[in-house]
């Protein structure tokens, strides 16, 4: 056979391309040589079935949104259009919002991507260092706060909260009414992680806390009061990041 | 300080240690079970399910030639902009 | 310092609970590198609290040791990981699983030639140098066959490790799987393989499907040991004495009092050969 003599570094484009559904590489057999191409369909499974695998886990709203079967076929284009760049699997899959957005088989449901930024920042939540609380008595207005690396605001166009929360488990998918569109998310000490609709003036109160505005500036005319109690209840703001 | 802001830092950090109380602005009953974030890892070894698994081929979707509908809870939301499930197959 | 010569078990977080109230007495767990390269939050809080009850063992899954280059920013990131909890052991894949930039997600087979011995023995030199640390590599389970291969598996195996003083991680699930698929003797792999090198023994569970010339065995992991396969494991310490042991069960995770009846019967079998090689 010719690859006796190729380069080692030869094979894996002709096996790569045959993953992809390419024609088997001449290379490849088997102890019963008509077997080789059923039993090459092993690893053709297993990387197609547990990319979509992944992606369903970190986006199990999206799959309940669209139904299992289609959420799969979607998601075979969706690998071979953003195939992961890293083997770290937990930090593959950002794209899928855009990748949403234009994806004409979905244009009718506009709201995918937002439900998707939603459950892609629960990920990065769930996997954000670690800090330590602040004292609240050394809360003070005129200090930038030091806000937990897992806090994130999503403030989206479409009332995505509200259609994520409708397809929790148990629940029935139906949405009963719409509320604010800005998504707050946070991981609490015993390492659950929130995600609560708030209020657009809340949300801009926030979003001066974040970009380092002291708390009377950030504030403005708002009432800080809810904000700063659910920031301080759950240890949101911190001494410095540290690990555990 | 401003008389309303220490007023309000002080409410804050009071509520701040209460557990349950009427002006917290996430209620107990939304506290309700949610999907884990992928809770049990995305890496592991294990191969996957054999050989007969099925839309391994992309080529059953591309272009054209596809032909799913999404058909999970989307099929009943309606959202304010009007957006219901009776969707059908885009041409493309 | 080495694992201890008893049964481990494949962590998952879903047994957390069961682990810290019952603490089993079991010698170590394991976990895939990949799944606690995340900043913080709950995988390095359990891991930590494991870590003070339990030897660890650290089982990498993107290496790519078998491939044309190992993805050096990930080495980095793993070294960082090993400097953090100080892991009993490290075990990787004899597989390849990215192809330039692009991670597939599987354990990938590879030609056994004189250019690939090569290779993986350069990447074996590589990780071990930048670890600061001993590996132990995996024999893989494989579906198919390379015309270009001329090395046996086995040999395959036992000069990376005499070339590049790793250690190695001898998957009995493994050897069956690849055996059957290529209808070859387990045991004749077994005559061929060093157990001297070996630092672990991984047991996991397989999936067969029936083609025209008979059984195909797939790595699943998501099923209890097979029986032959425990009957391999017997022969393994019969040969080569008790060696650390790790149930792995990835797909389909049961609860925990399954898994640990799993670690229990491999500690039975361990039990034995310890007795065994004690009346002699």
């Amino acid at each position: 056979m010719q690859q006796h003599s190729d380069s080692p570094a030869d094979f894996t484009p002709a096996f790569r391309a045959a993953l992809a559904g390419g024609d088997l590489p001449d290379f490849v057999t088997a102890r019963v040589p008509d077997e080789a191409a059923i039993r090459f369909a092993v690893y053709r499974n297993n990387v197609a079935h547990s990319l979509r695998e992944a992606l369903a886990r970190r986006y199990p709203v999206i799959r309940r949104l669209v139904g299992a079967e289609f959420f799969a076929a979607m998601a075979g284009e969706f690998v071979a259009a953003h195939p992961p760049a890293t083997p770290v699997l937990q930090e593959w899959g950002d794209a899928f919002a855009g990748f949403l957005a234009g994806f004409p088989p979905v244009a009718t449901l506009p709201y995918l991507g937002d439900v998707a930024r939603i459950e892609w920042a629960r990920g990065l939540s769930y996997h954000a260092a670690d800090a330590m609380p602040m004292p609240p008595r050394r809360l003070t207005e005129t200090a930038p706060l030091r806000l937990h690396p897992s806090l994130q605001l999503l403030r989206l166009t479409h009332p995505a909260f509200d259609i994520w929360q409708a397809n929790q488990p148990g629940r029935d998918g139906k949405l009963r009414g719409t509320g604010p569109r800005n998504v707050l998310i946070w991981r609490r000490p015993d390492f659950e992680v929130e995600a609560m609709a708030i209020a657009d003036p809340d949300a801009d109160f926030l979003q001066g806390l974040m970009q380092g505005q002291p708390i009377a500036q950030a504030a403005g005319s708002t009432n800080p009061v809810p904000i700063l109690t659910l920031l301080l209840r759950h240890g949101l703001i911190c001494d410095k990041e540290t690990r555990s | 300080m401003s008389p309303k802001f220490a007023a309000a830092l002080a409410t804050a950090i009071s509520l701040a240690g209460v557990t349950a109380h009427a002006d917290d602005m996430k209620k107990d009953a939304e506290m309700e079970k949610c999907y884990g974030v992928a809770l049990a890892g995305q890496n592991d070894c294990a191969a996957g399910p054999g050989t007969t698994c099925a839309g391994t081929s992309t080529k059953d979707y591309q272009g054209n030639a596809w032909k799913l509908v999404p058909a999970g809870t989307c099929a009943e939301m309606e959202t304010p902009a009007g957006h219901n499930g009776s969707l059908e197959p885009i041409e493309m | 310092m080495p694992l201890p010569a008893t049964t481990g078990l494949g962590f998952k977080p879903q047994h957390f609970q069961d682990i810290r109230a019952t603490r089993p007495d079991l010698g170590f767990f394991e976990v895939h590198a990949e799944n606690y390269l995340g900043a913080g939050g709950a995988p390095h809080a359990m891991l930590t609290a494991l870590r003070q009850d339990y030897a660890i063992s650290i089982h990498g899954v993107g290496l790519s040791i078998g491939g044309p280059q190992i993805d050096l920013a990930h080495l980095s990131r793993i070294k960082a990981l090993c400097d953090r909890y100080d892991p009993d052991s490290f075990s990787e894949h004899l597989a390849w699983s990215s192809h330039g930039t692009e991670y597939l997600n599987d354990l990938l087979p590879l030609p056994y030639t004189p250019e690939t011995l090569d290779r993986v023995c350069d990447h074996v030199d590589r990780v071990q140098e930048v670890l600061g640390r001993r590996l132990l590599l995996e024999n893989p389970s494989t579906y198919v066959i390379f015309a270009q291969s001329e090395i046996p598996e086995t040999d395959f195996l036992a000069q990376i490790a005499r070339r590049t003083g790793c250690g190695l991680l001898l998957d009995v699930n493994n050897v069956f799987v690849s055996c059957v698929n290529h209808r070859s003797d387990p045991l004749a792999w077994l005559d061929a393989f060093p157990l001297d090198l070996v630092g672990e023994i991984h047991l996991g569970g397989h999936d067969q499907e029936d083609l025209p010339s008979g059984p195909l065995l797939i790595d699943a992991h998501g099923a209890e040991v097979a029986e032959p396969v425990w009957a391999l494991y017997a022969e393994v310490l019969d040969r080569a004495g008790a060696l650390p042991t790790l149930v792995e069960w990835d797909n389909d995770v049961p609860e925990w009092h399954v898994l640990l009846a799993e670690a229990q019967r491999a500690a039975t079998l361990l039990a034995d050969a310890r007795q065994h090689a004690a009346a002699q």
